[in-house]
């Protein structure tokens, strides 16, 4: 067989071999969006929203454990990104070369990847020893330390691309550094910090390790930060892993919610992030 | 515009000394604004200090009871309170390279695809349904993989793997049946599943930073798109791949809800893939509720620890890598 056509045979091969590589992660993809759908789909009624777990073959619904998702997710943001935002500030605006800065930037990025039970372990540890109890506001604590590492690393990408001659532009009027950031630099890269805040959120929304050992669970509701509260995911944790059917259909009906939920967040900080990078 | 200083009355002296004032005031706030943020950035750090001493602290009766043998015992016996990691470790290394093996090639496809064969408007839209692979929950992974992939595989694929390697001494004890479909095998699966994300956007990013130079001169010496990917491409971002790929396997050794669901949870250190076994961190999630705070919990707590260990190496190791070829890139 002459040289060129071994060559295009094997090129043939090869890229086929890619196309396949992408449609084998399309569909998983695809499979498991019409698993939820079609299994979670049939559990979704009003009822869902507005009555609490009970125990099975009572028809139960979500309520509780949608509503401290919520309560979590919401308090767990709060405290994280004050924090997350402000530690950016410093890598991007301050500290940029300094070996500080050096050594932020890299235990932060080793905290985003770091494995989200390890931080249940660690709450459990210096918050729910101590006050003798699982509570919603470890849980809450918890998720914040994840949303952290996650605001960090956006605010200081975007505060980058924020174009330096319009901070020199602005020192040259006399505004002193502080409101150089604040006013000018913040108010440029809005659109890329408030993406960073939603991948945050969209990231605790559907962590379940975390909660294992601080929020715990609770079967009422409760808006009381100093007891155990509900979440979705571990709802859906406990109810997959249980044998009644109407248990494992609450499970997915959960699973459908909260995937919409996460998935809704994620899309729109991405299309948020490129239409920021694009102008 | 009004001209203030015109209709400002002639005796008032007092606005001379305002200037001095607001710019001491912007000063001070100058100056807490910067403290504020570099106390946040300090915060990070104490972060990590903090997560590291508190599993060291809770983890430290377990090593006095047991040394570093908890390491390498393989012994898990809560009834009578002796416990060893070894079971855990080696699940966790095995699913997390079964995941690799599988993952590897095809995020590395999908990534070629998209930067080399991909209609251009197509680009954007595939590239970030893959992505949307890593923003579904885990949880939502193990359900998933609990209620349908569990079945599927058991039923075909690993029946399939066991007729295929039966006659092949060596393989026919890694491949050995029965299958049980909750095992290590179904776990390893489904973490490539989730890590073949990162792998994709990495390996994109890094493609990228290939000089459209170099790629445009071999095409134009005549190199087939696989040469071209194999003889420029790869060699010119090897490092970050494997960077990529580090980031890929810190994420699988970590993963906890996905991995619980479909591993079986058996203290067992079986030869075949296809038994059920454990990992740290299925471990961890299914058993810490049980535990009571003696040492079964400090022995849960030092699990943790080894797994921060092991994943801190790992991702420091990555983000090394990383850091090398943006460095090239600039």
């Amino acid at each position: 067989m002459d040289l060129l056509a071994a060559r295009r045979a094997k090129n043939a091969v090869y890229v086929a071999l890619c196309y396949a590589a992408s449609a084998f992660g399309l569909i998983f993809l695809a499979w498991i969006l019409i698993v939820l759908i079609s299994k979670g789909l049939a559990g979704i009624s009003p009822t869902l929203f507005t009555t609490r777990t009970l125990s099975p073959g009572s028809g139960g619904g979500l309520y509780n454990a949608i509503l401290g998702s919520i309560i979590m997710t919401v308090l767990g943001t709060v405290i994280g990104t004050p924090i997350g935002i402000g530690a950016g500030t410093y890598l991007a605006e301050y500290g940029a070369g300094s070996r500080l800065a050096f050594v932020v930037r890299f235990i932060n990025d080793i905290l985003l990847s770091a494995p989200s039970i390890v931080v249940g372990l660690f709450v459990y540890q210096i918050v729910v020893v101590p006050m003798g109890h699982f509570s919603g506001m470890a849980g809450a604590f918890a998720l914040a330390i994840i949303v952290i590492p996650v605001v960090v690393r956006t605010t200081e990408d975007m505060l980058r691309l924020v174009p330096t001659p319009l901070r020199e532009a602005s020192a040259a009027l006399g505004m002193p550094k502080a409101m150089v950031v604040q006013r000018i630099a913040y108010k440029a890269a809005r659109a890329g910090l408030t993406t960073g805040v939603l991948l945050a959120v969209s990231r605790i929304s559907g962590e379940t390790a975390p909660l294992l050992f601080t929020a715990l669970n609770n079967s009422y509701t409760s808006f009381n930060l100093n007891a155990q509260m509900a979440s979705l995911p571990y709802v859906i944790y406990q109810y997959a892993g249980s044998a009644y059917s109407d248990w494992q259909q609450l499970a997915w009906s959960g699973a459908l919610i909260i995937t919409l939920a996460v998935l809704t967040l994620s899309i729109s900080a991405r299309t948020l992030g490129t239409s920021r990078t694009k102008r | 515009m009004v001209d203030y200083a015109a209709s400002r009355p002639a005796d008032a002296p007092a606005t001379l000394f305002d200037r001095s004032k607001a710019l001491a005031r912007f000063q001070s706030g100058d100056d807490l604004f910067r403290l504020l943020t570099l106390a946040a950035a300090v915060l990070v750090l104490l972060l990590l200090g903090g997560v590291i001493g508190s599993l060291v602290w809770g983890a430290a009766p377990a090593f006095k009871a047991f040394g570093l043998g908890f390491i390498t015992s393989t012994e898990w016996d809560p009834a009578n309170d002796v416990y060893g990691a070894a079971t855990a470790i080696v699940g966790t290394l095995v699913t997390s390279l079964i995941a690799l093996v599988i993952a590897i090639p095809i995020g590395l496809g999908i990534a070629i695809f998209l930067s080399e064969l991909c209609p251009p408007r197509l680009r954007q839209p595939i590239g970030i349904a893959v992505e949307l692979l890593a923003g579904i929950p885990s949880i939502i992974y193990g359900i998933w993989g609990f209620f349908i992939l569990k079945p599927l595989l058991q039923a075909y694929v690993e029946p399939a793997i066991i007729a295929v390697t039966g006659p092949i001494p060596g393989l026919n004890v890694i491949f050995a049946g029965p299958a049980y479909g909750t095992d290590i095998f179904t776990a390893g699966f489904i973490l490539a599943i989730m890590v073949l994300p990162y792998i994709t956007s990495i390996s994109r990013d890094v493609f990228a930073t290939v000089p459209p130079m170099l790629k445009e001169s071999a095409y134009g010496l005549g190199f087939t798109t696989r040469e071209v990917v194999s003889n420029v491409i790869i060699p010119y971002t090897r490092v970050g791949i494997l960077g990529g790929v580090m980031l890929a396997l810190g994420r699988a050794l970590g993963e906890t809800m996905a991995v619980t669901f479909v591993i079986g949870n058996a203290h067992n250190l079986a030869t075949s893939l296809f038994a059920p076994g454990t990992s740290i961190s299925a471990t961890i999630a299914s058993e810490f509720a049980e535990a009571d705070r003696g040492l079964y919990t400090s022995s849960l707590i030092a699990l943790g620890l080894l797994l921060f260990g092991i994943t801190f190496v790992i991702l420091a190791l990555a983000r090394f890598m990383l850091m090398r070829i943006e460095k090239k890139a600039r």
